[in-house]
């Protein structure tokens, strides 16, 4: 008891720290177009390769530099997470609806439907995710809803194990026993008794997956599979920031630590969360 | 198992049959003639019906045959085992680097728990193990190819070496032929990669072997191991260790896959020549032949892993191994 | 000469600040075996685990000493204390069924002390090994030393924690409520065991126990503890003869008889119990660690 409240202790400034910097992202992601200092498509060749603002050479207006198109990078950050935001909410979400429902059915009913809910798990789990990812979106044409898509078909298994195994374990708990012999039906049972207690697991889960929709959109935009080259995303500038390295290493080091930030907290957030609101934590 | 790699066959062939984009119309020079590609779609098989393509395919596979690379007009097996030994490499060195790693940090949190470097630790692994591989490759390359550059961050091996090498095994290789200015070369092309794959998997190692080496550390035969006169360290080496190690197994046999997954964008991102390089390619090119093979490639060795991490769990529990 | 093991006026606290020794004083002559008696919670175990330096982490020492054979173990480092506890001491622990190591053979996890602490070469490890099975009537030795320990029963692997708590020739044996967690015929034979290798070695045995049918038959001198404290302290002879303190009274009453198992038993007095809380209460207010 006592660990658990020095850690839930702990937990509060996390989740202050998580939630704060994942508003101020959302938020200038939102405004983009007001808050952006330049165009994040101009491209200018007399003044590419800038350093950002504390070192000599620097321009002002270019706080962070430029790339070596002399495109601002503060701005194609700003414009870039729109794309990051836009998939995080919705690939984490659809992969969420599809697994919880897949796995609150599997857990319940068990029997056959178990069995072959399992099985596809099984087969799922088989793919290396990013190799899978890469193969949808080649497959399924670069653009925003194939990178959704792809996640959600993807990253749907994460939801369905957790909520499956939950389940299971309600499902032969007293209560919801009772609540049959009570007259209760099925669907009513599994949405009154099973799902309020599997939340808390469910919006940490959604957290995560919303930092690893991030990750993957990243990669995949790394791999110039995303959306089309002229949009900034955070992945096809680290993609440039990679090969300037050398010349241009603030190319690659902004969107790092913007990468590494919006991931941390959308994890951190999510656990904060679990530990708010696990009954049996608290 | 067999229904699992039948399942991921079926998964591949269709999400491939639904690609929109024709290989064939790629491969040809614009203006071919209908009859040229009639002969090329022959020739690949893509005339028949979807059912009967897959069960050729499959079929051919079961032979041995994956089909013929469309972009690189070799044989997909070939192609494969050329890179597999490569990817196998740097796995491995990766799996060994996030033992040593977690079950160092795990022995030291373990020893001092209830202590400052305990809650060091548990708050170090919890931030590595949110960071994913691809970001921690490059700050990696940030750290070590361009701040300190000490590891070489691109290739498998420096380009101006000869190679004595008969097989892709070369780090192997170059061990057994008492080659070590080779070793030293593919482990300082081989360490960064391998350490951005390594860390996530060092982190759950640390928290989950800490744990019950904690857990384990007050049971009375560990308590007996101290009145006998070892100190904590040897209690822990000899006495905990082992029956601690058996629920992180498991757990490490899961994370394994999710590690060998992690090396198609790693390797990209080293530019690694191994499979997940070659897979990316694949399917930037539209190689549908190779694309499947590679797939099916990681599909089998995540089936393997798994088949191992059972293996090794029963041999080290003797209760098991005898009940 | 020095006792073998001397306990003065050792007191221990939890985190919170609460007692969990109050100032303990006894010793153990060698060759004697000393019972230690109480109900749980008294505090019985806790003064073995100290003196074998294996408190938990919470129990902190905050006066008194210990001393082994005349040493101090306040006075010597870790290692060296270490080394005097393995060397000197042995545990027969409570649950034979949690003290192996399960994933270890018998044979190296009871000669692992000889050989590592003790330095003997593996195979004197082995024959003296071998002689402590047959002392304690296991009679097919190779078997068990290459067994694993969840395919011996439990008062076989007792038998076994035995030999291993002897094979050192230790001067003094912690034995640590060794038979409450056996069968009532298992019990009875271990215990025979006991005193039968303590009277072939000579060796002194602190007995943690909350039976005093045991304590009857084991033990020389009987140390009575009530909530961290020793309440009475006798021959074992006169203690049953003649109960000084009320709570031992009370005690003796409460404890079965194997002559008249029908007899009505009466449990410890409420107001015995009363009054000896206010005592120590009254002592608590009182006390002040002597340093620290």
């Amino acid at each position: 008891m006592d660990e658990a409240r020095i850690s839930r202790r702990g937990l509060s400034p996390r989740l202050w720290l998580a939630g704060g910097w994942l508003l101020i992202a959302l938020l200038a992601a939102i405004f983009a177009p007001l808050i952006a200092p330049q165009d994040p498509l101009a491209q200018d060749l007399m003044l590419e390769r800038l350093p950002p603002f504390w070192l000599d050479g620097a321009e002002p207006g270019y706080w962070l530099g430029t790339d070596s198109l002399g495109r601002d990078l503060l701005s194609r950050l700003i414009f870039g997470g729109r794309i990051a935001f836009i998939v995080a909410f919705a690939a984490a979400t659809s992969a969420c609806l599809i697994g919880s429902a897949l796995g609150l059915i599997a857990g319940y009913f068990g029997g056959w439907a178990d069995r072959i809910i399992s099985r596809i798990v099984d087969v799922w789990m088989a793919f290396p995710p990013v190799l899978f990812a890469i193969l949808l979106v080649a497959v399924l044409g670069t653009g925003l809803s194939s990178v959704i898509i792809a996640i959600a078909v993807i990253d749907w298994t994460r939801f369905c194990r957790v909520i499956r195994a939950e389940a299971m374990s309600q499902a032969r708990m007293d209560y919801v026993e009772s609540a049959r012999i009570a007259g209760y039906g099925r669907i009513g049972i599994m949405l009154r008794e099973v799902l309020p207690n599997v939340l808390p697991s469910v919006v940490a889960l959604l957290s995560l997956e919303m930092g690893i929709a991030v990750i993957v959109e990243a990669i995949l935009s790394f791999v110039n599979l995303s959306i089309s080259t002229d949009d900034p995303t955070w992945g096809g500038i680290i993609a440039e920031g990679r090969l300037s390295i050398h010349q241009a290493w603030w190319v690659l080091v902004f969107p790092l630590i913007t990468l590494i930030l919006t991931v941390l907290s959308f994890s951190q957030f999510g656990e904060g969360l679990k530990a708010r609101f696990d009954p049996v934590l608290r | 198992m067999f229904v699992t790699l039948f399942g991921v066959a079926i998964v591949v062939f269709v999400v491939i049959r639904v690609a929109p984009g024709d290989p064939i119309a790629m491969m040809l020079p614009p203006g071919a003639s209908d009859d040229d590609i009639a002969r090329l779609r022959a020739l690949y098989g893509l005339d028949k019906s979807i059912v009967q393509q897959f069960f050729i395919w499959l079929g051919g596979m079961l032979h041995g045959d994956f089909g013929t690379s469309i972009s690189l007009r070799q044989d997909v097996l070939g192609l494969v085992f050329n890179r597999l030994p490569a990817t196998l490499e740097l796995a491995t060195v990766a799996l060994l680097v996030a033992i040593a790693m977690g079950a160092a940090a795990a022995i030291l949190g373990a020893r001092s728990r209830g202590t400052a470097v305990e809650a060091g630790i548990d708050i170090a692994s919890g931030a590595t193990l949110s960071i994913p591989d691809f970001l921690w490759g490059l700050v990696l390359i940030l750290l070590f190819g361009v701040l300190v550059p000490v590891f070489d961050i691109s290739g498998r091996v420096s380009p101006q070496l000869d190679l004595p090498f008969v097989t892709q095994f070369y780090l192997a290789e170059s061990m057994l032929r008492l080659r070590f200015d080779l070793t030293w070369d593919l482990i300082k092309h081989m360490l960064m990669p391998a350490v951005a794959l390594a860390l996530p998997l060092a982190a759950i190692i640390a928290q989950l072997l800490k744990q019950s080496l904690k857990e384990v550390l007050d049971l009375d035969y560990v308590v007996l191991a101290r009145v006998k006169g070892f100190s904590e360290t040897q209690v822990i080496l000899r006495e905990v260790l082992k029956n601690a190690a058996l629920p992180t197994l498991t757990l490490v046999g899961v994370q394994f896959t999710f590690l060998i997954g992690g090396t198609v964008i790693v390797e990209r991102l080293f530019s690694y020549e191994g499979l997940g390089n070659m897979a990316i390619d694949a399917v930037i090119n539209r190689d549908l032949p190779l694309i499947q093979g590679i797939v099916l490639v990681f599909a089998l060795l995540f089936v393997l892993i798994n088949l191992a991490v059972d293996m090794m769990y029963a041999l080290l529990n003797p209760r098991l191994r005898h009940g | 000469m020095s006792p073998c093991l001397e306990i003065r006026r050792l007191s221990a606290v939890l985190p919170d600040g609460q007692r969990v020794l109050r100032s303990i004083s006894l010793n153990v002559q060698p060759g004697e075996v000393r019972a230690l008696v109480g109900e749980s919670g008294a505090g019985k175990t806790m003064i073995g685990k100290a003196v074998l330096g294996v408190l938990p982490k919470s129990v902190r020492i905050v006066e008194g000493e210990m001393l082994i054979e005349g040493e101090d173990l306040g006075r010597l480092d870790a290692k060296a204390r270490r080394a005097l506890i393995g060397a000197r001491t042995a545990l027969i622990p409570q649950d034979p069924l949690t003290a192996l190591n399960p994933s270890r053979r018998i044979g190296p996890q009871t000669t692992d002390r000889l050989v590592r602490i003790l330095g003997w070469s593996g195979e004197r490890a082995d024959k003296r090994i071998r002689q402590l099975l047959d002392e304690v009537h296991i009679r097919d030795p190779e078997r068990v030393l290459r067994s694993y320990p969840h395919e011996l029963s439990g008062g076989m692997r007792q038998r076994v924690l035995i030999a291993a708590a002897f094979a050192a020739e230790p001067r003094l044996i912690v034995a640590d409520e060794p038979t409450t967690a056996l069968d009532v015929t298992v019990q009875k034979q271990i215990l025979r065991l006991i005193a039968e290798l303590q009277r072939d070695h000579g060796t002194a045995i602190l007995f943690v126990t909350h039976d005093l049918g045991v304590v009857a038959k084991i033990s020389q001198k009987v140390s009575v503890l009530y909530a961290g404290k020793v309440v009475e302290e006798a021959e074992t002879a006169d203690l049953f003869a003649a109960p000084q303190h009320p709570y031992t009274r009370a005690l003796i009453a409460a404890t079965p008889r194997y002559t008249d198992p029908y007899a009505s038993l009466k449990p410890v007095d409420e107001t015995v119990l009363a009054g000896l809380t206010a005592e120590i209460a009254a002592a608590d207010k009182a006390w002040r660690p002597s340093h620290d």
